[in-house]
């Protein structure tokens, strides 16, 4: 099932949470929405989910306009960060609450009901657990019954807000490895809000990148992070380098390749790197490069993280242990910094892709 | 190994003061609250089981147990729905004026009994402003176990709205949320999510109401015109004895009166012990 939001507008007393939104989320796809908190991003599921109503817009699914449907109409599920588990119910009654709500006449017969409850519990890997309370499962466990929960209504879409905010680091990428596996298993329309840019990358077909109630980019995880719309979005997702250069003439201080003239309105520009692409040498290299001295080395890990202290102010480079050992790297050292990769935003916010 | 015991010893007591506060609490207990039942008992062992039994299953006693346990339940019974009503209004939504509510919630608590039961019997009476419509319909408002149910009712509420309060702040409306993207009706949210959420705090509440009721004297004595067999209730029909010197018949009733509520009482947090069994987060 296809989701349309078309011109979404949501405001909480003065606060516009949503100013204008309008996305398609195609059919099978598992897309995040990515933002700071604030960006608007729960209001949006929030209101796909029927949950929130907007002051102006409409959500289609396919073409069925869902503004007179009510939550329970959508047919949507909905899963919580808190997971929002009925805590005086077994987890086989939670899973099986939304086939019992039905009106008789669609309600499924009892023996039914079990064998689809058995399954989603299978599905989820919860199968002995069908007579536990929430109070006795862990959190990922939890959020796996909250999970088969929603999926029991048989939902044309499914709507995950944070779904791993609350769990520990590593059951949080565990359970979202299996997510990925399990939406290509059932293959549901699912949209999943999240503010840690690697899961959104990690996991999802789209990535929507989201900040004060707007949409700054929609695209696949590698355009989203190789060429990002604008600074927000470069910033929002991953450790960014920004040195502040002086143009002078159309010619900054410090350029490590010409790049175009940002003429006489921008006299100052940004100059963004990731810190993979900054290079370090012991000498001075052939290419623009200017001096840094050497702060700290993270050498704990798979790639070495090198802070440095430039006129720039702080650069944050990335190294591998091989090219550590052979700059000799250690705190106080002085080097040069090249940028291998870089970005330009001049002040009109287009991006120029250089280097 | 000396130092060995004695680092044994501090690792087993990591508070201080465990032996102190229990040995007061222990004490304090024992003064405050066991040694008038104790009194209680032993005063009503002057009397022989014959004696006992005769005293305690005399009609008029017998009628006053009724008309208390009946009025203390009904009353419960009308704070659990009302409570909950006015504690979900309290809790859920922001208007103003709501302070000002919550603190009219307590009333009851701070009036001093006598007063509450002048007004209340002013108001109910057939001349009253209550009583007078009441009475157009049939209803004996004042002087009657509607009367006294109303009284208990008035003192016992706050204790059903204190208690739900709590219980329905902690509910998180992710969970009405939830309900009604599973398609739940709004009566199928406040059965089934709901009411089961909050029915522990509920049933401490009309514990609570409910044990209050069967105490309450002060503002019963004025609303329920005190005629035997009818409007008598227990903790009056031990004044009565008390003022005829007939302390150890005083006391059997008390005694029985005591039994009661505490088996009552015992039922009502075996249930609530049931209905709580798995709400640990």
């Amino acid at each position: 099932m296809k989701i349309s939001v078309r011109n979404v507008t949501k405001t909480f007393g003065n606060y516009r949470a949503l100013d204008d939104v309008s996305l398609e989320v195609p059919d099978g796809e598992l897309v995040a929405l990515l933002g700071p908190s604030g960006s608007g991003k729960t209001t949006l599921l929030r209101i796909i989910a029927g949950l929130e109503l907007p002051e102006h817009g409409n959500v289609f699914f396919d073409d069925d306009d869902a503004a007179r449907r009510k939550p329970g109409e959508r047919r949507v599920g909905f899963v919580f960060q808190h997971y929002a588990l009925f805590r005086h119910m077994s987890v086989f009654e939670n899973v099986a609450f939304g086939l019992r709500v039905r009106p008789r006449s669609t309600r499924p017969a009892e023996p039914e009901i079990r064998r689809r409850v058995h399954d989603l519990l299978g599905m989820v890997q919860l199968d002995g657990f069908a007579e536990r309370f929430p109070s006795q499962l862990s959190g990922g466990q939890r959020q796996r019954v909250a999970l088969a929960r929603a999926l029991a209504v048989e939902p044309r879409v499914l709507l995950l807000d944070e779904p791993f905010g609350a769990l520990d680091a590593k059951v949080r990428e565990e359970l979202r490895q299996w997510l990925r596996r399990l939406h290509d298993e059932i293959g549901v329309t699912s949209l999943f809000v999240t503010h840690d840019q690697e899961e959104a990358l990690d996991v999802a077909d789209r990535v929507v990148v989201m900040d004060h109630g707007k949409i700054e980019q929609v695209g696949s995880p590698e355009e989203v992070f190789h060429s990002p719309a604008n600074e927000f979005v470069l910033g929002f997702l991953g450790q960014v380098n920004r040195l502040e250069v002086r143009a002078l003439r159309g010619e900054p201080m410090f350029a490590p390749r010409p790049y175009p003239d940002l003429g006489a309105t921008a006299p100052q520009a940004r100059i963004f790197a990731r810190p993979h692409q900054v290079g370090l040498a012991k000498t001075q290299p052939d290419g623009p490069a200017f001096p840094a001295k050497v702060v700290r080395v993270h050498a704990a890990g798979p790639i070495v993280r090198v802070e440095l202290a430039s006129e720039f102010g702080e650069i944050r480079a990335e190294i591998s242990h091989d090219r550590l050992r052979e700059l000799e790297l250690r705190d106080g050292v002085r080097v040069w910094v090249g940028l291998l990769e870089y970005r330009v935003y001049p002040h009109d916010g287009a991006a120029e892709r250089l280097g | 190994m000396a130092r060995l015991g004695s680092v044994r010893n501090r690792r087993a007591r990591v508070l201080p003061g465990f032996g102190l506060t229990l040995g007061f609490t222990l004490t304090y207990l024992g003064l405050i609250v066991l040694l008038p039942f104790a009194a209680l008992v032993w005063k009503t062992a002057d009397l022989s089981w014959g004696e006992f039994l005769a005293k305690v299953t005399d009609p008029r006693v017998v009628a006053s147990y009724r008309l208390s346990f009946g009025t203390a339940l009904v009353a419960g019974l009308v704070n659990v729905v009302f409570g909950l009503v006015v504690a979900w209004v309290l809790v859920r939504y922001r208007f103003p004026g709501r302070r000002l509510i919550d603190a009219i919630v307590d009333l009851p608590f701070a009036l001093p009994t006598a007063v509450s039961g002048i007004a209340l019997t002013t108001l109910y009476a057939k001349t009253g402003w209550f009583g007078s419509v009441l009475d157009r319909f049939g209803i004996q408002g004042a002087f009657s176990p509607f009367g006294i149910t109303v009284a208990l009712a008035f003192v016992g509420f706050p204790f059903v709205v204190r208690t739900v309060q709590p219980a329905l702040e902690d509910l998180e409306a992710e969970l009405e949320d939830a309900a009604a993207s599973l398609g739940a009706t709004r009566l199928q949210i406040f059965l089934r999510v709901l009411l089961p959420s909050v029915l522990p705090a509920l049933l401490t509440g009309f514990a609570l109401s409910f044990a209050r009721a069967l105490g309450e004297y002060g503002s019963i004595v004025f609303i329920a015109g005190n005629q035997p067999m009818k409007t008598e209730i227990t903790p009056l029909l031990i004044i009565v004895k008390l003022e005829q010197y007939d302390y150890a018949g005083a006391t059997a009733i008390a005694v029985s009166l005591l039994a009661a509520s505490f088996v009552l009482l015992f039922a009502i947090n075996l249930l609530q012990a049931w209905s709580q069994r798995h709400h640990a987060a």
